[in-house]
């Protein structure tokens, strides 16, 4: 923490927001014998990181990352994630779409999109290696399903989310106890919004996959939005491709995930940017969330995050 | 405007029913400080559209989830977000329906603030002074009334002056610390983040100036020194092979090296030899900084003791008096039930011995001949653990003052529990 006090004894907001993701972390890792964490090589994720590196200081981060890789990766976010689980000497898990699918324990649906699919082959990571607790690193301020989720989200044993059915959730304690089969998930970043993550990467100087900064890329227009041209995103033949330069607010399933165009190269320009921008984090770049109002509330009951 | 790393953090409730214009407040609140993004805009007016609605309905942007559309019902509370240059809002928007007591009361657990909102045209109504009662059940220091649709009554002082002195007789009976009482239009926009020209007889603030300028920080307890052992870091490394840190969130007080503490429930004694972050040693902390405590002497303290002042300790028993509000609708609370107990850091196994009363939170009527909480009940209880727990009063500090009950077969969270003024 950079403690920025005052006389008065006020902390920062980013103080606040660090020291309560800090007491979550510990809480999860006193209370659950297997805890993991969700590492996509996202900025979230990576902050997540940041903060269990402090939680725990001067010890390792006490539980192992895993990964729910579709097959269509950016590769600047895959070899930062190799390369940031070298750093801290993290034991990785990939659990990987592309394998269940070539072992036909999922189908793809008949538009070849893997982000449904991912909410099975996640399941089936954490039944095989008994994790209790999945830190994920969601915000409430994303969507509105998840502006209704607690910060310890129980799920049943089939990893589903019930809304109607939530533990109430007091003051700074929570209820870890659970069924065999059962599992919490945990959302340590869940009050803070998009500017607070990026103010955070900067105070921090957190290093990130170079996509998030603004950089030319062959791209194409799709209903509104700007796909890369990728091995797994190859345009229509009326959809003309060209140059732009472009970054990206998140970084998923890079069939899914579109591009924003922005000059913003350095982090101070990309705050600024964020700070003004006028579409959400997900409208702006999330194909998957396009498809219905309630897109995010239905992956949730199905054990998505 | 003011950088990044001096704003704090205001967190507020808001309690009532879409008839109150809550929503609409709250839409109001987000739309006027550019929080609500041109996505979120357009898909409020086309659905306004769609329904033939005069004006954008602000309200729409606080609609929820499809279960609830579909049944026609708020389901739980929502966390919004909203930031201006000198501060950034949580706002826990709690649902005004039947559930309201459980999703009010975590709502309010961890607010500065809360708004209560009443029509103008309709005063001081039952739901409202449940609302302020509960806000002060939990300690919630500061108290916002909204005396809301203005417009309705033609801004009328008379309509307010009323509102303001019932609802001021009413509060005094609460003893509410600190009350703010707002003549608004939130539809119209009056007093909400600018101040209204339609009504010069008021003298105040808007709202949003009363939220980014109350002080919050001096409501925390920074007297009483008391830091929960979260967790116990002792790096498997050669380079830290001797470091045994005691890691926490400060509950109360300031914590600073050379201190003289005390550990409980052992009771054994030592200083504070550093008190650190992963950023390095801070010269004090304060709650809600989350640190780590090394001692000068190596004695036994684990996850769940007490690290306090051995002039100023916390009452460690085993016999616990409190008022309860009872969340869980699939069993009431019955006498000799046994429940897990969370409190700060530390579960024990509980068993509850008495019920006192049970307390109408519309009339605030004790009624002793209750033999049973319900779903949203609130009484006071006497508990027995099986361990002592390191408590203070909840008026005295909020931390160390509440816990959490939890069912040992569904493993459902029951109850939250205020602890009593100890009895003189």
């Amino acid at each position: 923490m950079n403690t920025s006090t005052g006389p008065d004894y006020q902390l920062s907001q980013l103080d606040i927001l660090e020291s309560e993701a800090i007491h979550i972390m510990r809480e999860v890792v006193s209370e659950f014998e297997q805890p993991v964490l969700l590492f996509s090589g996202g900025k979230d994720s990576i902050v997540m990181l940041r903060l269990a590196q402090k939680a725990f200081f001067p010890a390792r981060i006490p539980f192992p990352v895993l990964h729910v890789d579709t097959g269509h990766n950016f590769e600047e976010v895959l070899a930062f994630r190799d390369k940031r689980v070298k750093e801290l000497s993290l034991q990785l898990i990939v659990a990987s779409v592309q394998e269940a699918v070539d072992n036909g324990r999922v189908c793809l649906p008949p538009d070849g999109t893997r982000n449904r699919v991912q909410t099975p082959v996640l399941l089936e990571a954490l039944d095989k290696h008994q994790f209790t607790a999945i830190f994920g690193g969601a915000r409430r301020d994303e969507d509105k399903a998840r502006a209704k989720e607690r910060i310890f989200s129980f799920r049943d044993d089939f990893g589903q989310w019930d809304p109607k059915n939530q533990r109430p959730e007091i003051w700074n304690l929570y209820n870890s106890r659970i069924h065999a089969g059962e599992s919490i998930r945990v959302f340590p970043l869940s009050n803070w919004t998009e500017l607070d993550i990026w103010h955070y990467i900067k105070r921090e100087q957190i290093e990130l996959p170079s996509i998030y900064y603004a950089h030319e890329r062959d791209v194409f227009e799709r209903q509104g939005m700007l796909y890369a041209v990728h091995e797994h995103k190859a345009p229509k033949p009326h959809e003309q491709v060209f140059r732009a330069k472009v970054r990206y607010r998140t970084v998923g399933d890079a069939s899914l995930t579109a591009a924003v165009l922005s000059d913003a190269d350095t982090i101070d320009k990309v705050i600024a940017d964020v700070a003004s921008t006028r579409i959400t984090e997900r409208g702006a770049t999330r194909g998957d969330d396009k498809f219905s109002e309630a897109a995010m509330e239905d992956r949730k009951r199905e054990g998505y995050f | 405007m003011r950088g990044i790393s001096k704003m704090d953090i205001l967190r507020f409730a808001t309690a009532g029913s879409v008839d109150d214009g809550k929503s609409t407040l709250i839409g109001r609140l987000l739309y006027d400080t550019k929080t609500v993004f041109s996505d979120q805009i357009d898909a409020v007016e086309r659905v306004s559209r769609e329904h033939g609605d005069e004006h954008v309905n602000l309200a729409l942007l606080t609609d929820g989830l499809r279960a609830e559309r579909e049944q026609g019902i708020t389901i739980d509370v929502a966390y919004r977000y909203f930031a201006t240059p000198k501060r950034k809002f949580i706002i826990a928007d709690t649902p005004g329906h039947v559930q309201y007591t459980r999703n009010m009361v975590t709502g309010a657990s961890t607010a500065d603030l809360a708004l209560v909102l009443v029509d103008a045209r309709k005063g001081v109504l039952e739901q409202s002074r449940r609302h302020a009662f509960l806000a002060t059940l939990l300690q919630v220091p500061h108290i916002v009334l909204c005396v809301n649709k203005m417009d309705l009554v033609d801004y009328s002082q008379e309509v307010y002056d009323e509102i303001n002195a019932d609802f001021t007789a009413f509060a005094a009976k609460l003893r509410v610390p600190d009350l703010t009482i707002i003549p608004m239009s939130a539809l119209a926009g009056d007093n909400v983040v600018t101040r209204s020209t339609n009504m010069p007889w008021y003298e105040g603030g808007s709202l949003l100036h009363h939220l980014e300028s109350v002080h919050v920080a001096s409501d925390r307890n920074l007297i009483d020194v008391r830091f929960p052992v979260q967790y116990v870091i002792r790096p498997q490394s050669d380079d830290w092979h001797d470091y045994r840190g005691y890691a926490g969130q400060v509950a109360g007080g300031v914590l600073r090296k050379g201190d003289e503490v005390m550990v409980l429930p052992s009771g054994f004694t030592s200083r504070i030899k550093s008190v650190e972050t992963a950023d390095g040693e801070v010269d004090e902390a304060f709650p809600p900084m989350s640190v780590t405590v090394r001692l000068e002497d190596d004695i036994d303290v684990s996850r769940g003791d007490m690290i306090c002042r051995p002039t100023n300790m916390p009452t460690a028993s085993q016999d616990i008096d409190a008022m309860v509000c009872w969340m869980d609708e699939t069993a009431p609370l019955r006498v000799g039930g046994k429940y897990h107990i969370k409190h700060t850091t530390r579960t024990a196994r509980t068993i509850v011995k008495g019920l006192s009363y049970r307390l109408d939170v519309n009339t605030l009527h004790r009624d002793e001949e209750a033999q049973t909480l319900g779903l949203n009940d609130i009484g006071r209880i006497q508990l027995r653990t099986t361990q002592p727990l390191m408590c203070d009063a909840y008026g005295r500090n909020r931390t160390t003052g509440g816990f959490i009950l939890v069912d040992e077969a569904t493993n459902r969270t029951v109850a939250a529990g205020m602890i009593s003024e100890p009895a003189m």
